[in-house]
């Protein structure tokens, strides 16, 4: 039997609604769409867009290779300091995503503490290349992916994997077949927030690849130097941004994320 | 609820009034300036409220097309000062400022390199080598264009790996040692310390900054931001700006 919804709950659940939205509605009404179609086919918006979406989507693969693997441990190992640890995995997600991308610098930049041997043993440079803005996006989206993964495993039931061990299989078939179908709801939430994060990253990159049209110069960074001169522009690459981002989630939604709704 | 504001108008008034100071200014001055203008302001402002006591100088630093729009959009600044006459333009074209706005300090570009001078950088010419790590500002940016015009008198095609969002962010990655030279201004560097070295080059005279200084029209403590005014175009302004490496229009 359905009773009437609460109003305490409906209320503010329709203020949190407004205040994520009515942001956004801003930005279409003061859009001039009359300029949409010329900037959604000029040649940067074109570039900046293509990149945008092959580091992201790169950067999501680097997170998926290291961060399931990664949630696993936090959730099913016994290693000690394993609450620190999980505190520590986080600290991206507090961090301005500036000071991220100049602790990247720190580390694997031209003068870093690992960046310096790159240099001179191998003469890769990160800084500046599209695998720099790789880098910064995989740093700061990460810990969406691995908190979700965690979050799945934990809450998933040991005991089937404790069943496939005692029919003999080795833990890591146990993960391949038993323990990752069944948190694929988790990893899939957690890929397309570690996307969808990846995809508007702006200060981390912008601080360790820097912004050159082409190789490092994704649409959050032509948003905001399209501000400093025309702010028209930017709503209308904001909005482009918007529109694809949109469009690829509900069209993963439909292909992929078949669960209740 | 009612008594709630009548509560906050009376201390809204009493903030506004407190006893005149001497020269007839008082209260708080928000002064909107641009973020190369950080360290000389500060200092300026401190040197103000104790000329003028009862007065309470509040910043915000930004890029000056930044300020620019929140001042459109109707922020309640006193003062206006930009880093160049371009977004002083965006202000008196919507009428926020109808008095002409008044050039205060000049800066130039000078080449920026890390201690020691890795790259063995000589002059502007060097900016051309593909091989080597250069920085400028975007173009969209005052200190960028000014770069485009450098290069442009001088002939050189520059061969940038990066093009930066500010002066600032220019500047990190020199004095982090990411790069080998870089565009950025003269007060920049000095306020850089020993980490980022200047060199001077004969092709900076060819994109003088202006830095343009103005009160708003609606400026809610017009009297307070006439005086501030006239402080940084007094001689005791001119010496604070002439030691942070401005020039003197």
């Amino acid at each position: 039997m359905r009773s009437r919804l609460p109003v305490v709950l409906v209320l503010p659940a329709i203020a949190g609604l407004a205040f994520l939205l009515v942001p956004l509605a801003g930005l279409l009404i003061k859009a001039p769409w009359a300029t949409l179609p010329s900037q959604l086919f000029s040649a940067e918006v074109g570039q900046a867009l293509r990149l945008s979406l092959i580091c992201a989507s790169l950067a999501t693969v680097v997170c998926l290779v290291l961060g399931v693997p990664l949630a696993w441990l936090l959730a099913r190992s016994d290693l000690p300091g394993r609450g620190v640890l999980r505190a520590l995995v986080t600290v991206p997600l507090v961090l301005p995503p500036v000071v991220g991308g100049v602790a990247l610098l720190l580390v694997l930049g031209r003068r870093g503490i690992v960046g310096q041997h790159l240099d001179q043993w191998f003469g890769i440079s990160l800084p500046f290349t599209t695998a720099g803005v790789v880098l910064a996006e995989a740093f700061v989206a990460m810990p969406f992916l691995v908190i979700s993964v965690e979050g799945a495993l934990r809450a998933a039931d040991p005991r089937y994997e404790e069943a496939a061990a005692t029919l003999g299989a080795s833990r890591w078939l146990t993960f391949r077949r038993v323990t990752l179908p069944s948190v694929m709801p988790g990893v899939i939430a957690g890929t397309v927030l570690c996307w969808a994060r990846a995809l508007g990253e702006f200060g981390a990159t912008i601080t360790f690849a820097g912004n050159f049209p082409g190789r490092t110069t994704t649409m959050p960074l032509a948003v905001y130097l399209a501000l400093e001169t025309d702010p028209d522009a930017a709503i209308v690459l904001s909005i482009v941004l918007l529109l694809v981002s949109v469009a690829v989630l509900a069209g993963l939604r439909d292909k992929w994320i078949s669960g209740p709704s | 609820m009612k008594r709630v504001l009548a509560v906050a108008a009376l201390l809204l008034a009493g903030c506004g009034s407190p006893a005149p100071a001497q020269t007839g200014v008082s209260g708080n001055v928000t002064v909107f300036a641009a973020a190369s203008l950080t360290e000389s302001f500060r200092k300026l402002g401190e040197e103000f409220e104790t000329a003028n006591p009862g007065t309470k100088v509040t910043f915000n630093f930004a890029g000056s097309s930044a300020l620019a729009q929140q001042i459109n959009q109707g922020a309640p600044a006193d003062v206006f000062a930009s880093a160049a006459p371009a977004n002083m333009k965006q202000v008196t074209d919507t009428k926020a400022v109808t008095a002409t706005p008044t050039t205060f300090a000049r800066n130039t570009l000078q080449i920026a390199v890390p201690e020691g001078n890795p790259g063995k950088i000589t002059g502007l010419a060097d900016f051309a080598k593909a091989d080597l790590k250069i920085a400028l500002c975007a173009e969209q940016v005052p200190c960028g264009a000014a770069s485009k015009k450098v290069f442009e008198a001088a002939k050189i095609t520059a061969a940038p790996d990066t093009l930066e969002q500010d002066v600032k962010a220019v500047l990190t990655k020199v004095s982090l040692g990411e790069v080998d030279a870089a565009l950025v201004y003269r007060t920049d560097v000095k306020a850089a310390g020993d980490k980022v070295e200047g060199k001077d080059f004969t092709e900076a005279s060819n994109a003088v900054n202006d830095y343009p200084i103005a009160a708003l029209d609606k400026a809610p403590n017009a009297a307070a931001a006439k005086a501030f005014l006239d402080y940084v175009l007094s001689d005791k302004g001119k010496r604070v700006l002439s030691e942070a490496g401005f020039a003197a229009p």
